[in-house]
């Protein structure tokens, strides 16, 4: 297990109370697996991703729960040590390419500078690792573009060298927020191909956060669906999206429109996601859900089998009870 | 019925750099040809699509539409009366400063289409139209999720009476669940008011579900214009068949999919004759050295020629 | 019911909030509401109206401070030459510095508004004509400026013409100095504004440009400029001070704060010191009042600028 999550719990503390952003969040990835992390804006997937490289804006903090890298706690860590954890570990790959990557230096510096720093190699052996690393993340003429800085790349080629970037120091984890959301659909199918095929041939451990549900079918493995701070759905990605068990999930794969030849009504959620300041007793769907019953209001669902993924949903309560 | 037609519509941006440079570094003027030479025709009641990706200049034909710019060559014809835009980021189409009921009641007010007494029912009126309710007009629109300010948006477009409405990406910044039921209500709202749409995305499947037509452009041309049933079931362009290729497969239905090659080139500098053909596996020469014109509404030789 | 509805939102606000928080700003505020209260009201306040000379009495000439021996009760803080209270001449003297003071930074926010938004909306050649000017401007130091056009007005109306409309040709010398800042900041906003689809909707509805920038961008810049009017009206203040003590300013039977502390220098090496230090003093305080303050609204505005 690369990476394991248990009852994280993630608190903004405001001069109006304390705000729950991530309320016990579970879930652990595999060697070579790529999970997919899918939710609507506001429902603590980015944040996820940044309280497991511990990169909360402060006053966010982890107040419950621990994140475990390789079997090792790295929720409590010290700056310092975080920060080589965080370098060498762990590789993260940010949705905008343009503000990833220093304007001032050349592709090839950077790349540089990330191996010599984690890596026990001579700048020599770096430089032709860059090289390697260029080709292998598919940048045509990698000896020419070296020397090149970021604004010379394309959007699509910018991500491929944030994505080298990612991968320099050998990690056993990369984080990828959002990586295809500023690219045009043509880029973003070649770079998540990228993605894939990166993790199958290193065995790296890959979150992939998105909105998308078209991404996370291309590339996860299993997927995740989070809803105002809460994990409602995790399994395997064909179930998932096929045979949801979660009311959400169920409504969010009805809204996607797809390609088809007619032109159908879309399923629609009522209402919206609540704020954080704002989450219902009990299950925090309930006021949206078509399917809600006198247990959901009150109590809070736990993550519970259902078929081969699990659902925080009642309505997967064992019978007897 | 005609209400809307673009006849070789042309667009160019001076996107030379200062004076002072050019003069010290002996540079000419440059410009960029946003859209080249486009041909459309809108009827009634319909909505017709214009996908592409960024840098297609489907943007800049929704703004020569609505006369925010004025075409370089060509002629834009419009046999309604009144047209509307409606913008893609929902935080920035409505004025932070004001109420949302002036925000809505303004082109009511500057078209007079109402006496005065009259205006504030109307406001209540088309708020309870896109689901909202007559009191949200007090409010401002900070107070407001992406989704909701889109609906005002929309109901201070409907304020205008308008024959034709242009819709720029009005979805791409919100939620899947909230741009449901965004697209439901303003396919609700064209069957009650008979509204025609022009509808502008780069999310294919967004606009199978909302097109009657659809044109595919790529570098300010279109490439390819079709019903959307047989541009989705049958596509002819190489650019449309990679771009549907390219969009991923919720169905995870494990069908063999043709690599995407190379990336949109430089606007400023696009490819000599078809501006595809660097990235098309049917090039050859003819392609290289000759502009392909609409035949059949789809602009290439290979179709043409019958290759493909 | 509506009242309290509103006041205490006032008092919840996020400014209001930061306001309380910070000791330094309150006293500030205070200090400022203390001496614009003061000076505004100075002819009904005053203890005496130091420029009636009919009211003067020369035996009470060079009295010094109250708590100071020889000094008298009736004038707090001593009298000067001609046995007026410096209590009134300074209330008296800073209804006129703050006067002036105000008077030009309403000028200077007028005219670099309105150039801003013509320059930002429009582009072009006008905008290019503004920026250019503004741009010359700002390589001479605003005194300079100020004296400038003071000194023309000087020669060319003179005598007792002059005296009528100095004030006047103050406000506009210290006001043409200021523009500026306003003109470039709102010019900065104006751009942003501009390429915003709220403007973009106007005009597909139909609205004029002029309509568009006054009841659209307008609103929308002036965020910034609250901030620079307050700093400016310190500095406005101080400009005034220096003209006047260097002559140029206001004319002698209206004195403001720095035409008493250049009468009292004479003094101050004689022995009548407060003559000229308790006009400074004022000075002093009421201008770093004002800056202080317009820091705070700085500070506290700043994470909704960005």
């Amino acid at each position: 297990m690369i990476l394991e999550v248990n009852d994280l719990r993630v608190e903004f503390p405001t001069r109006r109370g304390t705000l729950v952003a991530l309320d016990s969040i579970d879930f652990h990835i595999r060697p070579g697996e790529v999970l997919g992390v899918v939710g609507e804006s506001g429902a603590g997937k980015s944040i996820t991703g940044m309280a497991v490289i511990g990169l909360l804006e402060p006053p966010g903090r982890v107040a419950g729960g621990e994140v475990r890298l390789e079997g090792r706690r790295i929720d409590n860590l010290p700056h310092e040590e975080m920060r080589k954890v965080r370098g060498r570990k762990i590789g993260v790959v940010f949705q905008d390419p343009l503000t990833s990557l220093n304007p001032l230096y050349s592709v090839g510096q950077q790349l540089v500078e990330t191996i010599t720093t984690h890596l026990p190699l001579n700048r020599s052996q770096a430089r032709s690792r860059a090289l390697q690393l260029l080709a292998e993340v598919g940048i045509p003429g990698a000896e020419a573009r070296f020397e090149h800085y970021p604004h010379q790349f394309s959007a699509g080629m910018r991500q491929r060298v944030v994505i080298a970037l990612a991968i320099a120091a050998e990690p056993a984890l990369i984080i990828a927020d959002e990586p295809t959301t500023a690219l045009d659909v043509s880029i973003q199918a070649q770079i998540i191909a990228l993605l894939k095929r990166l993790a199958q041939e290193r065995g790296t451990a890959v979150m992939l956060i998105t909105h998308d549900m078209g991404v996370i079918a291309e590339t996860s493995q299993r997927v995740a669906v989070m809803y105002a701070g809460r994990i409602v759905e995790i399994g395997p990605v064909r179930d998932v999206i096929h045979a949801p068990r979660h009311p959400y999930t169920v409504g969010l794969m009805g809204s996607i429109p797809r390609i088809a030849s007619q032109r159908t009504r879309l399923v629609q959620i009522e209402g919206a996601m609540p704020r954080l300041n704002a989450i219902p007793r009990g299950c925090a769907f309930h006021p949206r859900c078509p399917r809600r019953f006198g247990r959901c209001l009150a109590e809070r669902p736990e993550l519970l089998p259902a078929g081969a993924s699990e659902a925080a949903c009642w309505l997967h309560a064992p019978a007897a009870a | 019925m005609l209400l809307l037609r673009l006849e070789s519509v042309s667009r160019d941006f001076d996107v030379s750099r200062p004076w002072l440079n050019r003069v010290i570094e002996r540079e000419p003027r440059r410009s960029l040809r946003a859209v080249d030479r486009v041909d459309l025709e809108v009827q009634r009641g319909e909505t017709l699509a214009l996908v592409g990706e960024s840098g297609c200049g489907k943007s800049t034909v929704a703004r020569l539409i609505v006369g925010l710019y004025a075409p370089t060559e060509g002629r834009v014809e419009f046999h309604g009366r009144r047209m509307q835009m409606i913008f893609q980021d929902p935080y920035a189409s409505l004025n932070p400063r004001w109420r949302v009921r002036d925000i809505v009641a303004e082109p009511i007010r500057i078209l007079n289409l109402e006496s005065k007494n009259s205006v504030e029912g109307r406001v209540s009126e088309l708020l309870v139209q896109v689901g909202l309710s007559a009191d949200d007009g007090e409010k401002y629109p900070h107070e407001f999720s992406g989704g909701q300010r889109q609906r005002i948006s929309i109901a201070r477009a409907l304020a205008g009476e308008p024959d034709l409405l242009v819709c720029d990406e009005p979805t791409s910044a919100l939620d899947v669940s909230v741009q449901a039921q965004i697209l439901n209500l303003m396919t609700e709202l064209q069957q009650r008011l008979g509204l025609t749409y022009v509808f502008i995305s780069h999310n294919l499947a967004v606009v199978s579900q909302v097109a009657d037509r659809v044109g595919v452009m790529y570098l300010g041309r279109v490439v390819e214009l079709a019903a959307a049933a047989e541009l989705f079931s049958r596509p002819r362009h190489p650019y449309t068949r990679m771009l549907l290729d390219a969009v991923p497969d919720l169905q995870m239905s494990g069908k063999a999919r043709t690599p995407v090659a190379g990336e949109v080139p430089n606007p400023l500098d696009p490819p000599a004759g078809c501006t595809f053909h660097p990235r098309c596996p049917h090039a050859w020469e003819r392609c290289r050295r000759e502009r392909p014109f609409p035949v059949n509404a789809v602009a290439c030789h290979a179709v043409e020629e019958g290759r493909i | 019911m509506i009242r309290g509805g509103f006041l205490s939102r006032l008092w919840d606000h996020d400014l209001a909030w930061s306001f309380r928080r910070s000791p330094v700003t309150v006293v500030a505020a205070a200090l400022t509401l203390a001496c614009v209260g003061a000076a505004a009201l100075s002819p009904w306040l005053s203890p005496q109206d130091p420029f009636n000379p009919a009211a003067l009495d020369l035996n009470a000439a060079f009295k010094p401070p109250a708590w100071l021996e020889g000094g008298d009760p009736a004038f707090v803080l001593g009298t000067d030459n001609q046995g007026r209270d410096i209590l009134s001449t300074i209330m008296h003297g800073a209804r006129i510095s703050l006067g002036i003071g105000m008077a030009s930074v309403l000028f200077a926010l007028v005219l670099g508004v309105s150039l801003g938004l013509l320059s930002g909306y429009f582009g072009g050649r006008l905008d290019a004509v503004i920026m250019r000017i503004a741009d010359v401007q700002l390589s001479f130091p605003a005194i300079l400026i100020a004296l400038l056009i003071d000194g023309v007005a000087r020669v060319a109306l003179a005598g007792e013409r002059h005296e009528e409309i100095a004030i006047p040709v103050l406000v506009l010398s210290i006001g043409f100095a200021g523009w500026v800042q306003y003109a470039r900041t709102v010019r900065g906003s104006t751009l942003v504004e501009r390429g915003k689809e709220y403007v973009q909707a106007a005009r597909v509805v139909g609205r004029r440009p002029l309509s568009i920038l006054l009841a659209h961008v307008l609103p929308n810049v002036m965020g910034p400029v609250l901030v620079i009017t307050t700093i400016h009206i310190a500095t406005a203040i101080i400009t005034e001070a220096t003209l006047s003590f260097l002559g140029v300013g206001v004319p002698p039977t209206q004195p403001s704060l720095g035409t008493l502390i250049r009468v009292g220098n004479e003094f101050l090496y004689s022995g009548e010191w407060w003559i000229t230090v308790f006009p400074g003093a004022a000075l002093i305080v009421l201008v770093l009042s004002v800056n202080l303050l317009g820091d705070w609204l700085r500070d506290a505005l700043n994470p909704k600028l960005r």
